[in-house]
């Protein structure tokens, strides 16, 4: 599927709810249930840091498309890298740096990616985007 | 006693809706919210006495100097200071700060000691480390104990004749512990040291009193005292401002000016250099009148009420843990529960309309030193109930349900 096509039915996902609660319990269980980063991946390198809640993240090439692993000390913070990841993970370079991420804010979650939750969140997708660019430009050497 | 509701009603934010929810403001260590009357006296200046204060002589000008000298006295009554000239509208605490450090950075050398303490936020430390990156001076650190209380043996046991400086805080921001700082001061000035106190949570719960405390300088904000964002009062002893070389250099602090040589004005205005914050300062004034009004007994024997009965519904709940449980303490509650981060509980409650702070707050000397990565804040004001705070923890166990 495309970026595009993903986020779409995920916006179809979260129509489903009907308040927030509902949308964050379910940001929760994607939390919950998201594939860990290698342990060995969670190094100060790798960590985005929030003001308030940390994020790891790893980008690995595999043939003509990036994996990404992410974690966070905090839930909702990880439930959205969960979002994120499912968007992001497994495809092409040139398709991740062209992509937005304004369905966040269709599905209700504006506010996490805002610069005053200090999350990290904000600077996750940035490093998704530069390692984007930094395979795309490997490729194209 | 305080009639809540009628001092509820002197603020219209709290009226509003949140996410739906009727605003439950307990963010007040951030700031505080403001009283009609001080919204009133901000528009009032703007639309009736707008002008240049110190230089014009016409009406406006002398009117907006007077009221701007007339607020400055206020402050210098309310905190007790000798003179007026020893109060200094600043930006705010912060501003307050660097002021001093700024001019510390020609007294000091290698070799000489500053003290601060572990219970200072960032802005009470960063710039007394700039100050000794720049001096030689070496930092000195007054560890704390698990009720996050200074360990007052270990400050006697870093005081020498090396020290030249002590700053603390009057309240911690992070825990809301109440600093011993009559016995902090009279020992730093029996070695000679000057003493900072950073007033910044402490004027919002009390009245302080310069003389009577011996302070050097008395640093805070006017926002977290209800009154505007962008002001705040540097207070130094006469002696001690004499000394300090200018911060900034510009117009207004000058006696005399020629491309030879300048000399500097008189104190205060020596440290107030260009266009202040007009409005903001006369406002302050009115902020600090309406405080007064209150009455501070009266906002410290019910924020007491706050604080004993939050502490107790709060440790109702299970896994729940307070950080600075030392005995004297301000209106502030800082906690986690067991097993989820603060973010998350702080995003959840934010959608049942109550607003605390989550994360370190600036201070993460303190959050490594309980080892963890921040705390849940609820800082409780005169204008915030009983009911508002049951509310709380009814969110706080939804939160903890949800994330369980």
């Amino acid at each position: 599927m495309t970026i595009k096509e993903i986020q779409n039915e995920i916006i179809d996902e979260f129509s489903m709810f009907d308040d927030w609660m509902q949308r964050y319990e379910y940001i929760i269980e994607l939390g919950k249930s998201l594939p860990l980063i290698k342990e060995e991946y969670k190094t100060d390198e790798n960590l985005i840091k929030g003001c308030q809640s940390k994020v790891w993240l790893q980008g690995d090439q595999n043939d003509d498309k990036i994996v990404f692993t992410a974690d966070s000390d905090a839930i909702l913070t990880k439930g959205i890298i969960a979002i994120l990841i499912r968007t992001f993970s497994n495809q092409k370079a040139t398709d991740i740096l062209n992509a937005d991420v304004d369905f966040i804010d269709e599905i209700g979650l504006k506010e996490h990616l805002s610069a005053t939750r200090a999350n990290g969140l904000v600077s996750m997708i940035k490093n998704i985007k530069m390692y984007a660019l930094a395979f795309d430009t490997k490729n194209k050497n | 006693m305080l009639d809540i509701q009628k001092i509820r009603s002197d603020f219209p934010i709290l009226s509003q809706k949140v996410n739906g929810k009727p605003l439950i403001y307990f963010d007040n260590g951030a700031t505080s919210q403001k009283p009609q009357i001080v919204i009133d006296a901000e528009v009032k200046y703007y639309q009736e006495i707008n002008a240049n204060i110190h230089r014009g002589v016409h009406t406006l000008s002398q009117l907006a100097t007077d009221a701007y000298e007339i607020s400055r006295g206020k402050v210098q009554e309310h905190i007790n200071a000798k003179f007026a000239h020893e109060v200094l509208f600043t930006s705010g605490t912060t501003h307050g700060i660097n002021l001093v450090t700024n001019g510390f950075a020609s007294i000091l050398k290698t070799g000489d000691e500053v003290i601060v303490s572990s219970l200072e936020h960032h802005s009470n430390i960063v710039p007394w480390q700039m100050l000794c990156e720049k001096t030689g001076a070496t930092l000195k650190v007054i560890p704390i104990n698990e009720n996050g209380e200074l360990i007052i043996e270990a400050f006697d046991a870093l005081l020498s004749e090396r020290t030249k400086v002590v700053t603390v805080n009057h309240i911690s921001n992070a825990l809301g512990i109440i600093n011993p700082i009559k016995y902090i001061i009279d020992k730093a000035h029996a070695v000679g040291a000057a003493v900072l106190i950073d007033g910044a949570q402490a004027v919002p719960h009390l009245k302080p009193d310069v003389q009577d405390l011996d302070c050097d300088f008395y640093a805070f904000s006017g926002h977290k005292m209800c009154g505007p964002t962008g002001t705040g009062i540097l207070y130094g002893k006469e002696a001690w401002l004499n000394k300090l070389p200018p911060y900034q250099g510009g117009g207004e602090m000058i006696k005399e000016v020629t491309f030879e040589k300048t000399t500097y004005a008189d104190l205060p205005h020596k440290f107030e250099a260009g266009t202040p914050n007009i409005a903001g300062g006369i406002v302050l004034g009115t902020a600090i009148d309406y405080l007064n009004n209150v009455g501070f007994d009266n906002i410290q024997q019910y924020e007491n009420e706050l604080l004993a009965h939050a502490t107790k519904r709060l440790l109702e709940i299970e896994g729940l843990k307070i950080y600075g449980t030392g005995k004297n303490k301000a209106s502030v509650i800082s906690f986690n529960i067991d097993g989820i981060h603060p973010y998350d509980i702080g995003s959840i409650i934010d959608k049942l309309g109550i607003a605390v702070r989550t994360g370190h707050h600036c201070a993460q000397p303190i959050m490594n030193f309980f080892c963890i990565p921040g705390t849940i804040r609820a800082s409780f004001s005169f204008y915030n109930t009983i009911e508002e705070i049951d509310q709380m923890v009814e969110a706080v166990k939804k939160a903890q349900t949800m994330l369980s």
